[in-house]
């Protein structure tokens, strides 16, 4: 009987062992899952050398990208330019790091923006639903209707061309994604049980919306969001290229528009600053992958 | 009959959002700094104050705020957009000559970023970590990542200028313009490759992207495992109980996506000298031809919803439950 | 034994997990005879479905049959080739499933769905096929057939979704008719109308039946035999009525008084219902040698805990047989 009793404890104790899930805490455990991705992990450190070399680049190499400081077209690497010179003989490495600045802080504000944007419109859609649902979507449909980058081109035209209107018209016209994830969000997360029991606790509209609902819809806008950054970097190089930047600062994707028509005589003048936009946009998809992986509780517990 | 109470019920929401675009237009150009007195003004270069009010009165603009909107409707339901300064034209002529090259261009690209990503997407999915199924990661990765006219100059530069396989701009070749049609055919279709390929690069890779889940996703579902229980070969399985279902989400997916087609082509366009709407829009803009470029945002806006109208009907062709709700 | 359709000898199913290779069905031996009905009774994850996939060829990836046989009217079809089970699977071998709701093609009308597995058994044309379908559907009784096949499943309630998938089971008239907890998604009235149905058609066309579940009044009214099921391992196997008058594994008889109702003649309902404490055991635990349900069993010795069980037979010859160190308390 003894040995029993004793066996009997044992298995007791492998059951428990076997129940015992490893607990840590979720925000420890998304970042331990993020720093598992060995890809998005890379992509990170990229990221940060070139808004590194963004903010510091332009204090320490001092050259004006504006002045024309030698012959056109001359290849990289030689008479000590490390990347040439553009058709107006301008450093192209200067461009290179003064666009930086400004190609990065209108994707980050203009996302900013449109998550801003995005989420009011979702929230208050996805939480009131009913009449003022109808109102928003319709709306967000609307804007979706709206060819973003003609849009925002006219509202440029229309307001002027300066580093303000074009992160507002970026801002303006890409809200729409976040919208519509936050209210698919809303509408799932209203219905679960601890919403019923908050409100029935008392908790007021804005309350709920805030403070109970949003925090959990978060994981997917987030992605969203650093993916909007992408996407915005993008954008303003597109409206860049096609000359309706700010005539004052230079950016990525207007020195690859001015110089687009002498890709014959030096396609590097192209192909540098493209290469710039493709590598930080592929490294925020990167990441905004790897949050996708580390947020995303479905694909968590395999 | 459901189904044509449903169709014409989507037919009329679209005309509301057309409406909305008016509105909107008409919007901008009251909020916009300058009216079409300046505009004139600056054409003839300069003009006295009377002059001014004049133009204003003959254009209307001293008239309250809702009759000029009333206006406004009345003569875009006639297809009549203003006149264009800058190009000496109206502005519906200006469009009409554009519109079937941007058309063109929008839907050969979706339609070969459809074909192309779902090709791909279904063969990734059949080896979820074959060599294959990397590949579209990396393209997706690609297509998301790379500016689109940046692509677009890359493969001018390889496939225009290094090695001379496609043309380097324009739509058709003007020497070309007394040969039999079927070689003009032959030659726009030259000409559209390389814009059509660069445009549906960003899609394709999203396409495909997509395609490749939601096949993963019904391959592990119940009616497969029936599908299998039934004794039907793995080709039926896959071409023809999985991708059906798999494909709704990619439609859906390609319909959202219309207005950044669109977007894109104003860019492309741009890179080859496409002469379609968004060369011109450009032009406009830079010419700050006002009349054009509202009319330009209606046109795109029209192609957005056929594409969203043409995507609606595919999905009821292909998922039966959509019917029914 | 000459009739016997289905010989299944010492199947050993493996699943490579991560943590490390488990047996998911452990030394597995069954037989079935033409027309017979078998239970297999056991709780969710214990084996029954894995064995019914294993019969079909068709396990999850990651896995295998490690060995023993699988004699299908004589030959062995653990290694036959894919285009030899695609033959076997909806024609010879048949299989319905637990969820109704998701078991058919959202996009397809059920009539092709029927008409499907016909072209491709029977090499029927289209027409002939749908006309097969019509008479089909009359067979598993959903009124109004003739229409009824031009409806996609959606239109269609749980119930009468389980008697299309019946029809696309029976439809090329196969010798086993696999059905895995063919009614646990479905109203309690409506289970009723469904185990009539398979065992009506069962009886009339002389099909084998294999029936999954964890429901005993099932098993009482459909089954001639039952197998009880544990952690991989059969544990008691025998005709329904004897195990129910007596079972002899401690499993199977908390199972049996988990419903109260169904033993003949009880005459008193037990105070309180008795329930089997504890869980299935954890999938890496399973194929130790050792009784696996010990953890959860009032008769555990150190016995149970030092080797697993032999399957013996236990009273008269080929009424029941069962793997317990205990099979009559643990006094013996």
């Amino acid at each position: 009987m003894a040995t029993s009793k004793k066996s009997l404890q044992t298995l007791a104790q492998d059951r428990e062992s076997l129940a015992l899930v490893t607990a840590r805490h979720p925000a420890l455990e998304v970042f331990s899952m993020f720093i598992a991705n060995r890809a998005a992990l890379v992509a990170m450190v990229v990221l940060m050398a070139i808004i590194l070399a963004a903010i510091i680049g332009p204090m320490v190499y001092k050259t004006d990208p504006f002045e024309m400081v030698w012959a056109p077209f001359t290849p990289p690497g030689t008479e000590g330019f490390i990347l040439g010179t553009d058709y107006l003989g301008r450093d192209l490495l200067a461009g290179l790091l003064h666009g930086g600045r400004v190609s990065i802080t209108i994707g980050l504000v203009a996302a900013l923006m449109s998550v801003f944007i995005g989420i009011s419109f979702g929230a208050f859609a996805g939480y009131y639903r009913g009449y003022v649902e109808e109102v928003l979507m319709r709306i967000t449909e609307f804007f979706q209707v709206l060819p973003t980058l003609l849009f925002s081109m006219v509202i440029v035209a229309l307001f002027g061309a300066s580093l303000q209107m074009i992160t507002i018209a970026i801002g303006l016209v890409s809200w729409t994604a976040v919208a519509r994830i936050t209210r698919g969000e809303f509408l799932r997360i209203r219905e679960l049980e601890y919403v019923t029991a908050s409100r029935s606790a008392g908790a007021t509209d804005l309350k709920l919306i805030f403070q109970v609902i949003l925090p959990n819809a978060l994981p997917p806008i987030i992605v969203q969001a650093a993916l909007m950054v992408g996407s915005a970097i993008l954008f303003e190089a597109g409206l860049a290229f096609l000359g309706l930047s700010d005539p004052n600062v230079v950016s990525w994707g207007q020195i690859i528009g001015s110089n687009r028509l002498y890709i014959l005589d030096a396609s590097y003048t192209v192909t540098v600053p493209g290469l710039a936009i493709f590598i930080t946009v592929l490294a925020i998809s990167l990441i905004g992958d790897g949050l996708n992986d580390a947020l995303n509780p479905k694909l968590r517990s395999r | 009959m459901a189904l044509f109470r449903q169709i014409s019920k989507r037919i009329a929401y679209a005309a509301a959002l057309l409406l909305a675009v008016v509105i909107l237009n008409f919007l901008l150009i009251h909020i916009a700094p300058g009216d079409i007195a300046d505009t004139i003004a600056g054409d003839m270069g300069g003009a006295t104050a009377e002059v001014m009010a004049q133009i204003r009165i003959d254009y209307g603009l001293d008239k309250p705020f809702i009759v000029q909107l009333g206006l406004y409707l009345w003569n875009v339901l006639q297809f009549n957009f203003g006149y264009s300064f800058f190009f000496n034209t109206p502005v519906t002529a200006l469009i009409a000559e554009r519109l079937p090259a941007t058309l063109l261009l929008v839907f050969t690209a979706q339609i070969l970023a459809l074909v192309i990503g779902i090709i791909l997407g279904v063969i990734s999915a059949k080896k979820p970590h074959g060599w294959l199924s990397h590949f579209v990661t990396l393209l997706a990765l690609f297509g998301y990542s790379a500016p689109v006219f940046w692509t677009g100059i890359m493969l001018l530069i390889g496939l225009s200028l290094m090695v001379p396989l496609f043309p380097v701009a324009g739509m058709v070749d003007v020497t070309l313009l007394d040969a039999p049609l079927w070689r003009q055919y032959l030659d726009i279709a030259h000409h559209l490759f390389l814009p059509a390929l660069t445009l549906a690069s960003i899609f394709l890779a999203l396409y495909s992207r997509l395609c490749r889940a939601s096949m993963l996703e019904v391959l592990g579902s119940d009616y497969i495992r029936t599908a299998r229980a039934k004794g039907l070969s793995e080709r039926d399985i896959i071409y023809k109980h999985a991708l059906k279902n798999a494909l709704s989400p990619v439609i859906i997916l390609a319909g959202l996506q219309f207005s950044a087609v669109v977007s894109g082509a104003v860019l492309v366009e741009t890179v080859f000298s496409w002469p379609g709407l968004g060369t011109l829009a450009l032009q406009s803009i830079l010419a700050r031809d006002t009349p054009t470029i509202l009319g330009i945002l209606f046109f795109s806006a029209l192609v957005v919803i056929i594409g969203n109208l043409l995507t609606d009907l595919a999905l009821r062709f292909i998922d039966p439950r959509i019917n029914s709700k | 034994m000459s009739d016997t359709i289905l010989d299944v000898k010492n199947l050993r199913v493996e699943f490579n997990t991560r943590g490390g290779i488990v047996p998911v069905l452990d030394n597995l031996s069954f037989s079935l005879d033409r027309g017979e009905r078998i239970g297999f009774v056991g709780e969710s994850g214990c084996g029954k479905s894995m064995t019914a996939l294993a019969l079909m060829g068709l396990l999850p990836s990651i896995g295998r049959v490690a060995s023993g046989q699988i004699l299908f009217k004589g030959q062995d079809i653990v290694n036959a080739s894919t285009k030899r089970m695609q033959d076997i699977r909806g024609n010879e071998i048949s299989m319905i499933f637990q969820e109704p709701m998701t078991s058919l093609n959202p996009v397809f009308t059920i009539g092709s769905q029927i008409a499907e597995v016909l072209h491709r058994h029977r090499n029927m044309d289209k027409s002939e096929a749908l006309k097969t379908a019509v008479d089909l559907l009359d067979a598993v009784k959903i009124p109004d057939a003739r229409n009824r096949i031009a409806s996609y499943p959606h239109q269609m309630s749980g119930g009468q979704r389980q008697r299309v998938m019946i029809a696309i089971a029976l439809a090329c008239e196969p010798e086993i008719l696999i059905a895995d907890e063919p009614t646990t998604a479905l109203d309690v009235t409506v289970q009723a109308e469904i185990f009539d149905l398979l065992r009506d058609i069962g009886v009339q066309t002389n099909t084998a039946m294999i029936l999954i579940t964890h429901d005993m009044g099932a098993v009482r009214q459909m089954a001639q035999r039952m197998l009880v099921m544990y952690a991989g391992r059969k544990v008691e196997e025998g005709t329904v009525d004897q195990i129910i008058k007596s079972p002899r594994h401690p499993y199977t008889k908390g199972l049996i008084s988990c419903v109260p109702h169904i033993r003949k003649g009880a005459d008193r309902l037990p105070n309180t219902l008795p329930e089997i404490d504890g869980i299935v055991p954890d999938i890496t635990s399973f194929g130790k040698d050792q009784c696996l349900f010990a953890p959860r069993c009032e008769r555990l010795t150190q016995q149970c805990l030092d080797r697993k069980p032999d399957h013996q037979m236990i009273g008269k010859a080929e009424q029941q047989s069962v793997s317990c160190w205990h099979p009559y308390g643990r006094q013996t």
